[in-house]
């Protein structure tokens, strides 16, 4: 962005919390450098297991349901106006009737968002910047950022490349990716993915039980994403599996990872009506108010999809591409350990977390990009605990990953 | 409709004045009960768990700035008013002109590029999954072309959006908490609202029902809705909205000239919201960038919801010129960006797909032909109101009709018609204070059914 030639100033001045912010946005960054690659090796064949972008075209049935109510929208009886800012009622239902069976979540407590990147920067503004946060560390990068937008936190810190004010739970393979909570400060809010991006360790049950016993004892309260839950293979998929969890947890899904819908944008955010603050106001009042007035739906044609996603046919044909993600992390983990590589996850999420002991992730980053011109994403963009890793998606076509799997075992030999 | 207000809906008796009234509420938190002077106005329903299941206690303390604000949106009450009403009277045929929906079907050219785009997402070719989060490269291009063209405004000042409403929170997410803001009195409710839950304002203020620390800009017949620049106190930001919501003002090349000097004079930044210029009927400016020297004070958000009935599909836009700078030289557009990448994920590729048709010149030419329709039912609403011999204001350059009721409350004039009609409107005041004695009659709806409001109008008022 060039700097004004008109040197006009207004005298209003930025925002200290945006100032505060040491680099782009990770996934930016990551593209920018794809770019900038190609553009260096115009003839390379460039093999993109970087930003976690789904590669597979949506099953007919979707596509098919989206275009019908696209379609209606032309005519008298199906033209729809606005919706209702928390999501279509039908598809309320089936999100509580599909992934919180038989857990006490109701439809009312649920709301149908764009996605899981714009609930959570939502989160943080019904939060406020009075609140104490803890993240994973490594963890989604959207956490922190939006915690220093909204002026949760205190200034970065180079040498431990950590922001203050921000407890950082460190997840690595000594403490086999659940943190130790004893030794945890108290925070307002527990932001805790699982199966977790990027390390690919889904929590077990006793593990998120002790998650939710620590934030009962602390009184606070856990943004639980639950994202990658339909890549488990084994083990609890929704935190409400948890006795007591709906007095002491939110959470965050997307169609994003489930049924491709990375472009079409579609997710949920349940607030269960026991979830109090202090004062006993409903968490869920709050939340309802923040939908109505900084939001105003999600596309209808995207909830539509939505729909189709959750019926009987096309749940079977959206976990179809799940399974077919989830056996080029097979594929992906193999490659890896069989160059003698220490690796984690992409049993039940479609990351590989690669450790490269010693290492600084950027540099490995870069000689991987430069040698076998495949993207990845460097760990310290996760976190200062994700210095030594890689991540690597497992979304892409086949014949992409076998490809990368080849050139990769070819460099790292 | 919030779910919360609907299960409220069936418990609240039904009589219009008990449901006004405070007492019928004690099961229900009333930490937001706004009273507006000597009226039971709108009331925050909020639905408590009852007692015994609230034993616990999260040790998280609620956001004070949440608890500033004094009532649900404006728009979920009127649509639980609604609700309520309809319950009350089954039978009848209630027609709302309240909250400002589009009703005519989307034009085929633009529906059929979006069921296209749909197919093609289950095609190997056709996939797409993540977009730029600044929105689709041809979109923003096109959007440049046909509403900036020779204004200086180019593809990648543009930002697509789910909308105006999400924009306007994304702007405050990035102006901050610290940055003092201007309203027009009366004004679209999500300035303010955004305003306070992003900790801008002070307390509520009952006794002139303004929040503390927002400077509100009168707009009335007196001063013939332009507000008087002279009286105004310095800001950092300026909304402005023209045609203006509720309103219906479209503000002159020479007003917006003195709001542009206005803003470059005290150094702020107007936020102009342009959602109903394409139903400007004069040839007053349709963005703030037609004003030379506007770029370096203003941004433009704007949105297809009302030219292509998209109120429901979610698309919209922000320009930002690059001439826009904070007091220490960086430029507004880039920390606007790093909101979009972090805060948001792109609008609904299908949505763009969509918004690419409307300003194919097939859409242009389709979507002014809707506009024309709901333009038509404006005329229809003004004239109904004219021959009764109402002051009315509006309906020129926009799709709301501004009607004045001297010396009256406009929710006893709002609950005053429904009872009597069984016609929704939306009462002034809850655009703010300056709102107070109008009634908004918005021009969106079925021609029949706004032929059958003005008759039921014509009974009442005769």
């Amino acid at each position: 962005m060039v700097n004004a030639v008109s040197c006009y100033f207004t005298k209003v001045e930025r925002n200290a919390n945006l100032e505060r912010l040491q680099y782009n946005y990770l996934f930016p960054e990551i593209s920018e450098r794809e770019l900038r690659h190609v553009n260096k090796y115009p003839n390379a064949k460039v093999i993109s297991l970087g930003i976690g972008d789904t590669t597979e075209p949506l099953p007919e049935i979707i596509a098919s349901s989206m275009a019908d109510y696209a379609r209606s929208l032309s005519t008298p009886q199906g033209y729809k106006g606005y919706g209702a800012e928390q999501g279509n009622k039908e598809l309320r239902k089936a999100i509580a009737e599909t992934f919180y069976k038989d857990m006490g979540i109701k439809d009312s407590e649920v709301f149908v968002s764009d996605g899981s990147q714009c609930d959570i920067s939502r989160l943080q503004m019904l939060f406020g910047s009075n609140m104490s946060i803890a993240v994973q560390d490594p963890s989604f990068p959207a956490y922190i950022d939006t915690g220093v937008i909204i002026g949760q936190t205190g200034n970065y810190e180079k040498e431990s490349g950590r922001y203050q004010n921000i407890a950082y739970m460190e997840c690595g393979p000594e403490n086999n990716f659940f943190p130790d909570l004893p030794k945890t400060a108290r925070t307002d809010i527990i932001f805790f993915c699982s199966p977790n991006n990027p390390t690919g360790h889904a929590s077990s049950r006793e593990q998120l039980e002790q998650l939710v016993e620590f934030a009962q004892q602390n009184g606070s309260i856990i943004v639980y994403d639950s994202a990658y839950a339909v890549y488990i293979t084994d083990g609890p998929r929704s935190i409400y599996e948890i006795p007591g969890a709906r007095k002491v947890a939110i959470e965050v899904s997307s169609f994003s990872k489930i049924a491709g819908f990375t472009g079409v944008r579609l997710g949920w955010t349940v607030v269960p009506e026991e979830l109090v603050y202090s004062n006993g106001f409903p968490v869920i009042n709050d939340f309802n108010r923040i939908v109505c007035t900084c939001f105003n739906g999600a596309s209808n044609i995207a909830q539509a999809g939505g729909l189709a996603c959750l019926s009987s046919d096309g749940f079977k044909a959206v976990l179809s591409n799940v399974n077919y993600y989830k056996e080029n992390a097979k594929i992906l983990m193999n490659t890896f350990t069989s160059l003698g590589l220490r690796v984690y996850g992409g049993v039940n999420a479609p990351y590989v977390w690669v450790h490269f002991p010693g290492s600084n992730s950027w540099d490995v980053f870069n000689e991987i990009l430069e040698k076998t011109h495949i993207i990845t994403v460097p760990g310290s963009g996760f976190g200062p605990g994700g210095r030594e890793f890689i991540r690597v998606t497992a979304f892409g076509h086949r014949e992409n990953i076998l490809e990368a799997s080849e050139r990769l075992r070819s460099f790292l030999s | 409709m919030s779910v919360i207000h609907q299960n409220l809906s069936t418990s609240i008796s039904s009589s219009t004045s008990t449901f006004l009234g405070h007492n019928n509420l004690k099961s229900i938190k009333s930490s937001n009960v706004s009273i507006p002077g000597r009226i039971s106005g709108v009331i925050n329903c909020v639905a408590t768990p009852s007692a015994e299941k609230t034993a616990y206690k999260t040790k998280v303390s609620r956001n004070e700035n949440m608890g500033k604000l004094q009532a649900g949106y404006l728009f979920p009450e009127i649509a639980r008013r609604r609700a309520a009403h309809m319950l009350k009277y089954p039978d009848a045929q209630v027609i709302s002109l309240g909250i400002g929906d589009t009703t005519e079907p989307i034009p085929e050219v633009i529906t059929s590029a979006m069921a296209k785009r749909s197919y093609a997402l289950s095609t190997v070719e056709g996939y797409t999954g993540y977009g730029a989060e600044q929105g689709e490269k041809q979109l923003r291009a096109a959007i440049a072309k046909t509403y900036y063209e020779n204004l200086g405004i180019e593809e990648d000042d543009i930002f697509v959006s789910d909308g105006a409403k999400s924009d306007i929170s994304r702007l405050q997410v990035l102006f901050g908490s610290k940055v003092t803001m201007a309203v027009q009195d009366p004004s679209y409710p999500a300035y303010v609202d955004s305003s306070v839950i992003l900790g801008q304002t002070g307390q509520f203020q009952k006794d002139v029902e303004k929040y503390g620390n927002i400077e509100y800009m009168k707009c009335t017949p007196e001063n013939g809705f332009f507000p008087d620049l002279s009286a105004i106190r310095r800001t950092d930001i300026i909304f402005f909205c023209s045609p203006n919501n509720p309103t219906g003002y479209a503000a002159s090349r020479e007003q917006l000239t003195r709001l542009v000097e206005f803003a470059k004079e005290n150094g702020s930044i107007i936020v102009f919201d342009s959602a109903y210029a394409m139903y400007i009927s004069d040839d007053n400016p349709r963005s703030i960038f037609e004003i030379p020297g506007a770029k370096e004070v203003s941004m433009e958000v704007s949105s297809f919801s009302k030219y292509a009935g998209f109120t429901g599909v979610r698309l919209g836009w922000t320009a930002i010129p690059k001439e826009l700078l904070y007091s220490d030289g960086f430029p507004v557009a880039k920390d606007f960006n790093r909101i979009v990448c972090t805060c948001f994920n792109g609008a609904s590729n299908i949505a763009q797909a969509g918004g690419l048709a409307c300003v194919s010149p097939e859409g242009i030419k389709a979507m002014h032909e809707v506009v024309g329709f709901y333009k038509e039912n404006t005329d229809i609403i003004v004239e109904t109101f004219n021959s009764l011999g109402f002051k009315v204001y509006g309906g020129k350059n926009a799709p709301y009709v501004w009607i004045y009721f001297p010396g009256q409350s406009s929710w006893d004039v709002f609950s005053e018609i429904l009872e009597k009609t069984h016609v929704v409107t939306t009462p002034g005041s809850g655009f703010g204070p300056g709102g107070e004695g109008f009634i908004r009659v918005s021009a969106f709806g079925h021609r029949e059914n706004v032929l059958e409001a003005c008759r039921r109008f014509k009974q009442l008022y005769k």
